[in-house]
């Protein structure tokens, strides 16, 4: 469980987040939208323990300081350590926790199964298509077993195909182990496909503008319309988001 | 593209060699003379002697400025605190190494200290700024996923850090090597003791009129530096088989 209260961050003189107050209940599944540049990665490294931050931030119930082993995070970037083949970038935090020989190759042995990655335990982050890279970062974050997993924008910059593909795995995923998952995007059509709850933001400074709760069944047809409907709903609140942001670029002029 | 390469270095020999018999000159030999010079001292250990002296030299510059240059390269990547230094690193770096060799006789005189000092010199800067440039260009997301993952700082220097920034110490060391190579020769044409060493046999070889040996000196410190440049791509290739 993951409770935010009054969150706030300014770097320099900008203010990035501004009063943000969400929890994500244990098992969750939430997506956050908003805008591009309006502080989505800012919040979710806060929440992670990488950044520092005014207001309160708890992890089932505790004050969290610094870096927590229940989080498990999901870069941005492609950020596979290049130098470690895909059984070593899985290995890292088991590694770090000194787990035995034997428990890590269980371990990875799992993840690769999970991932449908048999076959590639040794090679290297180059060797790998797009898709498969963001598999193994994901695979790295659930190597610890965390009870939480922070996931930023993991799928941006795949082709539909793979991304739709990676979205079924996830929730796959999600159903076999149970995890909380705070998980951000721009594309509203994936947070209304994978999401419990979606909470869309405002521009910068970031803040919640808005809550929506789908209560669709799971697989979802994302041509139904319920589906559409919602996905129309959070759009229209976006947009206004985009297009103040647009008029106060003119008034600037 | 082998052939291609033995065809060159064929043109390139008969050119000479039609230079050298147009000019006709005692201080232009031909290549078949330098050859059989180069065969003599090879035959003879003489090459082989004053070639491992200079490796020595090199050798013991070249580590020095490993031992210090690479862990001072890291520290000053690493703390922002330690990056101050490079404001003495960045107004000693422009000057030649060869512009050390008086400072160098006065302090270590013209033995093997003096010559392993020039070479420290020459090593030195690009061992540094490689290690410095590999460090602070590993991306912050690296560190971070590191972080993430319950690594403490020496964990996250230990086990993503320096091994990211490998190529680029390999680099710095493949260039200092080089730039040692050429300032040794360059020491050894100033006074020396012992009277031993690729630099020396050129200058020795000079005073006596022999182009034919000056040339096969010069043969020999180019093959040489070659070979090291060679040894240390492959094994480069070896040791970063990660990089794409
Ligand atoms: N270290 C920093 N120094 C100064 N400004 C920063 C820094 N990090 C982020 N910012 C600014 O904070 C704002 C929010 O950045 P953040 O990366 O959190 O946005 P985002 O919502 O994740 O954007 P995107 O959708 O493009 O990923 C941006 O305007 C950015 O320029
Ligand atoms: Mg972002």
């Amino acid at each position: 469980m993951i409770t935010l209260e009054q969150v706030a961050k300014t770097i320099g003189e900008l203010p990035i987040l501004e009063a943000v107050s969400l929890s994500v209940k244990k098992g969750q599944f939430m997506c956050l939208v908003g805008p591009s540049g309006c502080g989505k990665t800012t919040l979710l490294k806060c929440i992670a323990g990488l950044r520092t931050y005014e207001g309160k931030i708890r992890i089932d119930g505790r004050l969290s300081q610094g870096i927590n082993p229940k989080i498990g995070y999901v870069f941005q970037e492609f950020s596979l350590f290049p130098f470690l083949t895909v059984k070593g970038n899985m290995e890292f935090g088991l590694r770090i926790q000194k787990k035995p020989r034997k428990e890590m190759d269980d371990i990875v042995a799992s993840l690769l199964d999970l991932f449908l990655l048999q076959g590639f335990e040794h090679a290297y982050p180059h060797e790998l298509s797009g898709g498969m890279q963001k598999k193994v970062a994901i695979a790295r974050a659930l190597a610890t077993d965390p009870e939480i997993l922070l996931m930023d924008e993991p799928f941006v910059s795949l082709d539909a195909q793979t991304r739709n593909m990676l979205q079924k795995e996830l929730l796959r995923i999600w159903n076999k182990t149970h995890k909380t998952i705070l998980f951000i995007t721009h594309n509203v059509d994936e947070a209304v496909f994978l999401a419990d709850r979606v909470m869309v933001l405002t521009r910068r400074p970031a803040t919640v503008k808005e809550e929506f709760l789908i209560d669709l069944e799971r697989e979802r047809d994302r041509t139904s319309p319920e589906f559409v409907s919602v996905r129309k709903e959070i759009l229209k609140e976006l947009e206004e988001e985009y297009v103040e942001q647009v008029d106060r670029g003119y008034k600037g002029l | 593209m082998r052939t291609h390469k033995v065809f060159i270095v064929f043109v390139f020999v008969v050119v000479w060699e039609v230079v050298a018999v147009l000019a006709n000159s005692r201080f232009l030999p031909s290549p078949l003379h330098v050859g059989t010079t180069f065969w003599n001292l090879l035959s003879s250990g003489a090459l082989f002697r004053h070639a491992a002296v200079s490796l020595a030299r090199v050798l013991a510059g070249f580590l020095l400025a490993l031992a210090v240059g690479l862990p001072l390269g890291v520290l000053m990547g690493w703390f922002p605190k330690m990056e101050n230094l490079s404001v003495i690193i960045e107004m000693l770096r422009p000057i030649p190494p060869l512009a050390w060799i008086p400072l160098a006789m006065l302090w270590f005189g013209i033995g093997f200290q003096s010559k392993a000092f020039i070479i420290f010199i020459g090593a030195f800067f690009p061992i540094l700024s490689n290690a410095l440039l590999g460090v602070r260009e590993t991306e912050p997301y690296l560190v971070e996923a590191g972080r993430v993952l319950g690594a403490s700082d020496s964990q996250i220097l230990r086990n993503i850090i320096l091994p990211n920034s490998f190529p680029s110490i390999l680099e710095g060391l493949r260039i200092g090597l080089g730039i040692a190579w050429m300032c040794l020769v360059a020491a050894e044409l100033t006074g020396l003791n012992p009277p031993l060493g690729l630099g020396y046999l050129i200058m020795e070889a000079r005073d006596l009129g022999r182009a034919d040996t000056v040339m096969a000196g010069m043969i020999a410190i180019g093959v040489i530096g070659y070979a090291m440049n060679i040894a240390l791509r492959q094994l480069e290739k070896r040791l970063v088989r990660w990089r794409p």
